[in-house]
């Protein structure tokens, strides 16, 4: 049976990391996110989990990666500039393959931007933002419920695939409060990290590249077992055979890449019979959903909705499926133009776009205004 | 103090597979790795539940050599990590190998903050007054005047006694020692392994290639020579002749040790929980 409450979103994403299993929480203080380490350091001590507030970002993020090592569920969260120094941190364990939560509740940018003010300027950051190539798996709620169910397919996700996943909030989400119905923990669907089989600790292969995703022991189960941000053999240790780097590399996209079926999530609303598809991530969701119902209503515009909740991978094939045969594809987001850039990648052709990037948030007028505008005068 | 130095199978502590080392001909660290593990030997550390963390440079190779729990880490982040590791895992050991650039520069921060926890984990500093592996730079030890590749005229870099900081920033046990001198190396090692709370050992070893080689001390032998002239064991000396004071610096173990007053947070809280839901 679900329980009913009113929660902020932050207060949302903590309750739904405990529920997913987390156990331990390092972060560090930032607006808007700090709600959910208060939150956490209220309730991990009473079912025996740990909570730390590290000296800073980068140490926050080393110490989830540590705490993970030990089999731990872990995760921390931050805002646009904490998550620009976890990015040397969260390579590390892309790179090593160490499951863990990252929260970016975004804000107003660049640099130390508007604190307080939502936007949504961090969807490439959270993609390209460590140096080398990997995937990463990122995650967009727009409403409460999503944030909720968002946060346990992060975790979920996370522990299949041995992967970093990172959770976009912002700061419209994270602040408002919302009446939820939490659905009771027995109803949930709980992944934990498959582990390595306990009779053959010492031929453990931690990158073993004849899986997709090997088995990770924990520390301190006597597995003596190396992990190196180098460029590693399937035991762990450095390597500089440029044969055996080409391989991991190739496995660490693949297991993204052989699974987007799985992971990409996305929600449609009235795409059919539409001829205008409008694209949206995130918050900025809310006021396309109502700017779509307008145009239908008040203008007789058919307009459909496609709303990744998966941001990378990007869900590709359903954007393509949602496109086919619209006159018009409209991207709205809270930025210069990020999102509008992976759509006409995939779609190949121009998009419009509804932006506002001025520490506001983006309204339906924002978003309707360009709906009503003839196809002429935006030259598609 | 015993004369000799204790006997024992280097090999069961080793990943033997993994030798030779990276490290050049007359290095310290491997002198410094052999009195690490007469250490645990001789205080029977259980392997399994310990974990041996280590950073970026010369001695970030440790990890990969010694045969346990093994983590290399990015620049600087050794503490964060192992502070991360031991909250998630209050039981365990966790010994940490970093050096002076990657503990006093880039992970200065990180240093400062598991001194001020007084958090059960032993840092072993190799101090070798450069960034060997890089060619030699100037690090926050690297003696004033030295002359290295990013201070060609002569370093101006004013330096840390990193056993002073620790101390000023509340670490619980706090020493030094010389690469020249392995019992004393074996006793500071095991003294700090046996410290519960947050413990440094600073061991001054040599770099001969990337800092001796233009610093007058080319030789292995003259580097460590150099380093033993320039340890003392008197206080006085240290400071009129601007000498590295060896010994134990600072042993408090009345002092909390972090993890522990945290879980013992977690019983209280798991109480008041439990008597809530009771009530």
């Amino acid at each position: 049976m679900s329980q009913t409450y009113a929660l902020t979103g932050n207060q949302i994403v903590a309750r739904a990391a405990l529920d997913a299993g987390c156990t331990f929480y390092a972060g560090y203080p930032i607006s808007p996110s700090s709600e959910i380490a208060a939150e956490m350091a209220r309730e991990l001590p009473k079912i025996g989990g740990a909570f730390i507030q590290m000296e800073d970002e980068i140490a926050s993020m080393a110490a989830i990666v540590g705490g993970a090592l030990t089999g731990k569920k872990c995760m921390t969260a931050t805002s646009g500039p904490g998550f620009s120094l976890k990015q040397e941190n969260l390579g590390f364990a892309c790179m090593t393959e160490v499951p863990c939560v990252v929260v970016n509740v975004m804000r107003s940018g660049p640099s130390t931007g508007m604190p307080t003010f939502p936007a949504q300027g961090d969807f490439m950051q959270t993609r390209w933002g460590t140096h080398g190539d990997h995937p990463i798996i990122v995650l967009a709620p727009c409403f409460h419920d999503e944030l909720y169910s968002e946060t346990i397919r992060a975790f979920n996700l996370s522990e299949k695939y041995r992967q970093p996943v990172v959770l976009l909030s912002d700061e419209v989400l994270a602040q408002m409060s919302a009446r939820i119905d939490i659905p009771d923990r027995s109803e949930l669907t709980i992944v934990d990290r498959a582990k390595p089989d306990t009779a053959n600790k010492k031929g453990y292969k931690p990158y073993d590249n004849s899986q997709l995703v090997p088995p990770l022991a924990s520390f301190f189960e006597g597995y003596h077992f190396h992990v190196t941000g180098l460029t590693h053999d399937e035991f762990g240790f450095p390597t500089e055979n440029t044969k055996l780097a080409q391989t991991m590399l190739d496995r660490l996209n693949r297991k993204i890449s052989e699974n987007v079926d799985d992971i990409c999530k996305w929600v449609e609303i009235d795409t059919a019979d539409a001829d205008i598809l409008l694209v949206s991530v995130g918050s900025s969701g809310r006021s396309a959903q109502q700017a779509m119902q307008e145009a239908r209503q008040k203008h007789g515009l058919k307009v459909g909705l496609f709303r990744p909740l998966t941001v990378w991978p990007f869900p590709e094939k359903g954007l393509r499926a949602a496109a086919q045969g619209k006159s018009r594809v409209i991207v709205a987001e809270m930025n210069e133009g990020q999102i509008a850039l992976e759509v006409e990648r995939v779609l190949h052709r121009p998009v419009e776009t509804a932006l506002r990037y001025n520490g506001e948030m983006i309204t339906p007028d924002d978003i309707l205004k360009q709906l009503l505008k003839e196809r002429e005068t935006v030259g598609v | 103090m015993s004369s000799k130095l204790a006997e024992v199978d280097y090999n069961e502590y080793l990943r033997v597979d993994r030798l030779p080392t990276t490290w050049c001909a007359g290095c310290g660290d491997g002198a410094i790795m052999k009195a690490l593990i007469r250490a645990m030997d001789e205080l029977k550390i259980d392997r399994d539940n310990t974990a041996i963390i280590s950073g970026i440079g010369c001695s970030g190779r440790f990890s990969g050599y010694l045969d346990f729990n093994t983590l290399h880490v990015t620049h600087g982040r050794t503490l964060a990590f192992a502070t991360g590791m031991k909250m998630a895992s209050p039981k365990s050991k966790i010994i940490v190998i970093s050096g002076d650039g990657d503990s006093l520069a880039i992970g200065g921060n990180h240093f400062i903050h598991a001194c001020r926890r007084n958090i059960d984990l032993t840092l072993i500093i190799i101090n070798n007054y450069t960034y060997g592996l890089t060619g030699g730079q100037v690090s926050p030890s690297t003696p004033l005047a030295s002359s290295s590749p990013t201070a060609p005229y002569g370093s101006i870099e004013p330096t840390f006694d990193t056993c002073e900081l620790a101390m000023a920033a509340g670490a619980s046990f706090v020493s030094r020692t010389v690469v020249a001198s392995p019992l004393h190396m074996d006793k500071m090692m095991k003294a700090a392994l046996s410290h519960n709370g947050f413990s440094v050992v600073e061991v001054m070893s040599n770099c001969h290639i990337n800092w001796g080689r233009k610093n007058e001390y080319a030789a292995a032998a003259d580097l460590i020579k150099h380093l033993k002239d320039q340890s003392t064991f008197s206080k006085e000396e240290a400071i009129n002749d601007g000498k590295h004071l060896l010994g134990i610096l600072a042993q408090r173990p009345e002092m909390k040790e972090y993890s522990q007053t945290y879980y013992d947070l977690v019983e209280r809280a798991k109480a008041k929980a439990a008597a809530k839901k009771g009530a």
